[in-house]
């Protein structure tokens, strides 16, 4: 973490706070597993051979670093420069194997055996399968049956990895259901399992600690970006967020700065854009909720952001108006889909696209300026779907 | 010192009089009957009964009481449609409500304990509000006289226990087994241990949950226990449409083998 990450977004409190946001909302049985969580995380991080282990894991096997990309033909049709940081290269196709890799050596580290994981769009899914393949460790992952229809390829590859894909039934079959399955295996396996949260959400020490595997995102996006911008940086930073791990990576390297944080959340699952506080899935954040606090299913194109909450560090975000959070309809999401696929030949996930719908929409505003968006994953998961989508 | 509330009094007069303390979960809004549910419930011998307020991702709970949550909320059931009728009804056992806390933080802290005591509630058991995140709740709570309720798991270290005790109210819920509520086919191995190691820690009654499904298993694990919640159990009879003599004949099943393993001075603790 570097003194800049600190000053704007530091270290939660010892209640596990950003703000008023966080905390450790889970049941008594998981009391104990956050907290030998929370002080193995501590001391790994503090541990200089770990983090050599993992820099190198990041390296050699997932890919590290990973470039940015600057979009001539992209930028000449939207009226700014867009600078693209290239997480769909890493091995996996998203940026969701930094987190795993780290989790997956403090798990091995714990003397845990078996991972757990919820997945959404299954990029979570795969990258914990991964792991647990690399590491030799029992996997299982929990995935909504919505969206084990509609990512089949990557329920496929979990397969293929060994891991054991069990469907969420309840609710909307979605990832909000895959995380409440994925916390009752939990409750009933924390012994021997270490559960693998995929976004920078749940209870303390998960917010955090993902924050942290996710920083590399930002700290190599701020080199890069000096030496294409002269020493500058970017006027606008931009990623989407569903829980929020991609984007919390990149903010974490520019919140010391003046550039601009901007979240894109899908239209159906504004969390932070309904600007509800509420205390699901381990978290005090903003959720979408009825008048009542029953929790919304939340209505996204993309498995992956189909989700009511979000991190809490992004609410605290919000409220202390360091980032602001947008939103776009899935007809926009299409559409920033099929630009960047033609304008640039890259193909990326649905989720990212979310940001280069608002890219898109919001040219007027942006005129001029430098925009660094996170390309968190590729879209290959997602071409079967859009095949569908756009009638082919 | 915090005086006794109704709930752990009700406990307290149970366990005085040598007996066992039996503590059935009935899911609110489950059914056009659930009202005559409880009043069937605690003729059968309750000493005081948990109503469910369902809420939408309940990370504690099994598929039973998953399930009697959908019904429950498909036919509109909220909040304020349970406490609105138990209200407007007269038990002669105390109540407790168990559901999550984002129902009670929608609500205000303040507001929804007042709530609770408007409609003749004594007592909250909210699972996923911890011993370090109880503060801001506990003292909404104390304040309107609601008893808050804490779990002990088996997962706790020795030193959590106490401070679980001190902080509980009503009574001290101990989790009986590492997992989600359901019925087993035997009683967990972590049940007793749970419950021998509360005892050894507070004077307060000491009743074990989650995984207590059968007569058989009550009688068990109140060996060392002041007794039982059973909730998985009786909510599958609700759910079989059993309607409130056959819940109630459930609950009988399970004061009759309490009361015949130990009987007792007392008749009842009320008229």
């Amino acid at each position: 973490m570097s003194d800049g990450v600190k000053a704007v977004m530091g270290d939660p409190s010892e209640d596990g706070r950003f703000g008023q946001f966080g905390g450790r909302f889970v049941p008594e049985t998981l009391v104990p597993a956050c907290q030998d969580l929370e002080k193995a995380f501590r001391s790994a991080w503090g541990d200089q051979v770990f983090r050599d282990e993992l820099s190198t894991l990041l390296a050699d096997y997932a890919g590290r670093p990973s470039p940015v990309t600057e979009c001539h033909r992209l930028g000449e049709e939207l009226g700014y420069r867009v600078l693209l940081k290239r997480e769909d290269l890493n091995h996996t196709g998203s940026h969701k194997i930094n987190n795993v890799m780290g989790q997956a050596l403090l798990a091995k580290r714990m003397g845990k055996t078996r991972l757990i994981a919820e997945t959404g769009a299954g990029q979570h899914g795969v990258a914990t399968a991964t792991a647990a393949a690399l590491f030799g460790m029992e996997c299982i992952v929990f995935m909504g049956e919505v969206d084990i229809v509609r990512q089949e390829l990557n329920v496929f590859r979990m397969n293929l990895l060994g891991a054991e894909v069990v469907p969420a039934m309840s609710g909307s079959r979605t990832l909000k259901d895959a995380v409440n399955e994925a916390m009752r295996e939990w409750v009933a396996q924390v012994e021997d399992s270490y559960y693998c949260l995929g976004s920078a959400m749940g209870p303390h020490p998960y917010p955090w600690m993902v924050r942290t595997f996710h920083e590399v995102i930002g700290s190599e996006a701020r080199e890069q970006c000096a030496r294409i911008l002269d020493g500058g940086v970017p006027d606008v930073v931009t990623a989407c967020v569903g829980g929020g791990s991609n984007a919390i990576g990149i903010f974490s390297g520019f919140a010391d700065t003046d550039a601009e944080l901007v979240g894109v959340e899908p239209a159906g699952g504004a969390a932070v854009g309904r600007r509800v506080p509420g205390v699901v899935h381990g978290s005090k954040s903003y959720l979408m909720q009825d008048e009542v606090g029953q929790v919304l299913e939340a209505q996204s194109i993309s498995a992956g952001l189909d989700y009511p909450g979000v991190g809490p560090e992004h609410a605290h975000l919000a409220d202390i108006g360091r980032a602001r959070y947008e939103s776009v309809t899935d007809a926009e999401v299409v559409e920033g889909f099929q630009l960047l696929a033609r304008t640039e030949g890259i193909i990326p996930a649905l989720e990212c696209a979310h940001a280069l719908a608002w890219m898109s929409r919001e040219r007027d505003e942006l005129a001029g300026k430098t925009v660094l968006m996170n390309l968190s994953g590729r879209g290959d998961k997602d071409v079967a779907q859009m095949m569908e989508v756009l009638g082919r | 010192m915090t005086t006794i509330g109704a709930f752990e009094t009700a406990l307290r007069a149970r366990r005085d009089s040598g007996g066992k303390i039996l503590v059935p979960y009935i899911t609110g809004g489950l059914g056009d009957d659930w009202i005559e549910t409880l009043h069937a419930v605690a003729e059968a011998g309750a000493d005081g009964i948990e109503i469910g307020i369902p809420f939408s991702d309940p990370v504690m709970d099994g598929p039973t009481i998953q399930e009697a949550n959908d019904r429950s909320l498909s036919s509109g059931t909220t909040p304020q449609s349970i406490l609105n009728a138990v209200r407007e009804t007269d038990l002669q056992v105390p109540l407790a409500v168990m559901t999550y806390y984002n129902i009670a933080f929608r609500a205000g802290d303040v507001r929804f304990a007042n709530a609770l005591v408007d409609a003749g509630i004594s007592a909250a058991i909210l699972p996923d509000l911890p011993l370090e995140e109880t503060t801001s709740w506990a003292a909404a709570a104390d304040e309107a006289g609601v008893e808050t309720i804490l779990l002990a798991a088996p997962t706790a270290p020795d030193e959590r226990l106490p401070l679980i005790c001190e902080r509980s109210r009503g009574f001290v819920y101990g989790v009986g087994l590492l997992g989600i509520t359901g019925v087993r086919s035997s009683l967990a191995r972590s049940a007793m241990d749970i419950a021998t190691r509360l005892k050894a820690v507070t004077d307060k009654p000491v009743l074990v949950g989650v995984g207590v499904g059968t007569p058989d298993q009550a009688v068990e694990v109140s060996t060392v226990a002041d007794g039982v919640v059973v909730g998985s159990a009786i909510v599958n009879r609700m759910l079989s449409g059993a309607g409130p003599e056959g819940v109630a004949e459930l609950v009988a099943e399970f004061r009759s083998a309490l009361d015949g393993r130990w009987p007792g001075h007392a008749t009842r603790g009320r008229q």
